[in-house]
């Protein structure tokens, strides 16, 4: 193992994230006067991670991709692909964690919340950037492509994700008119929760880099295997 | 008369130290993981997922490593 150091921060800042964040004590008026959250506000320092992490990564990936079309070099295009693997992976964790939260406090796992179809959407269009890379024999084209389509998912996503739901009324916070959940805005954590939650966001992050290096060192053992 | 009523003063203090007596052996506060509704049982389960879920990303990232040292 190389430079590890931030594989173990990854473990620590994780460990830590799901320790105190079951015995961090809740803000009475948010969890339980409020809202109908109660305890369940705790599901803050893992499903929202989920999305900062998606986000962070598919930046990294986006980075790639302009770094691929700036200078063909096809180790590029098979990071940009694997950063956008991962962050897929984290967007339908948090998708599925959603559903369930959404279940036992709006009453339903899905309830056509802009910010539940944007996240939908988003997702799927990823999906098509794999799919599109895919489809393709031709390597260089392939990777061609496929960066230009990935900064245009990339700028899709950030409207549909953080823009367009707090255009209209939303449940999720930083809605218009009435919201699902009010006061628990980003804004209304306390520096408690902010000392749990930021670390968890560091350390899934961390995490999704983990295992995109491990995907891309298997890539590069297999690209190695067929140019021999 | 009176030793009517002395009886069952004494009869009706038994009665308020029985009362006192069943009122002190409640269900136990729980304790330890118990407490809270048990969520702290939650909390164990995801810690366990959160560990062997790094354990066996560490043994891939070890294993991956090897391979490369064959392969160069």
């Amino acid at each position: 193992m190389r430079q590890y150091w931030w594989k173990i921060l990854s473990i620590v800042l994780l460990i830590y994230t799901f320790i105190a964040g079951f015995l961090v004590p809740l803000p009475y008026e948010t969890a339980y006067l409020n809202s109908n959250l109660y305890e369940s506000m705790r599901n803050f320092f893992f499903h929202v991670p989920m999305w900062f992490a998606q986000l962070g990564l598919i930046t990294i990936s986006l980075v790639y991709s302009i770094m691929y079309l700036r200078k063909p070099n096809p180790t590029y295009d098979i990071y940009a692909t694997e950063f956008a693997r991962t962050g897929t992976v984290f967007g339908v964790l948090g998708l599925i964690t959603g559903a369930i939260w959404a279940n036992y406090t709006w009453g339903a796992a899905w309830s056509n919340d802009p910010k539940q179809i944007g996240a939908a959407i988003a997702l799927l269009i990823y999906v098509a950037y794999f799919v599109l890379r895919n489809s393709m024999p031709d390597l260089d084209k392939r990777a061609r492509v496929a960066g230009v389509y990935n900064i245009f998912a990339y700028f899709i996503y950030i409207p549909m994700i953080l823009i367009l739901p707090r255009l209209t009324e939303s449940l999720h916070p930083g809605g218009q008119g009435s919201e699902g959940n009010p006061g628990m805005g980003g804004n209304s954590l306390d520096a408690k929760l902010r000392l749990v939650f930021w670390p968890a966001v560091l350390g899934w992050l961390l995490l999704g880099a983990w295992i995109t290096t491990l995907r891309l060192r298997v890539r590069i053992i297999e690209e190695k295997k067929h140019s021999v | 008369m009176k030793q009517l009523i002395v009886t069952l003063i004494v009869l009706f203090v038994q009665l308020l130290a029985k009362a006192q007596d069943s009122a002190n052996h409640v269900a136990p506060t729980p304790t330890g993981l118990a407490a809270g509704n048990k969520i702290y049982v939650v909390m164990a389960v995801a810690i366990t997922i959160l560990v062997g879920l790094f354990l066996y990303v560490i043994r891939l990232d070890r294993k991956i490593s090897m391979i490369e040292k064959q392969s160069s």
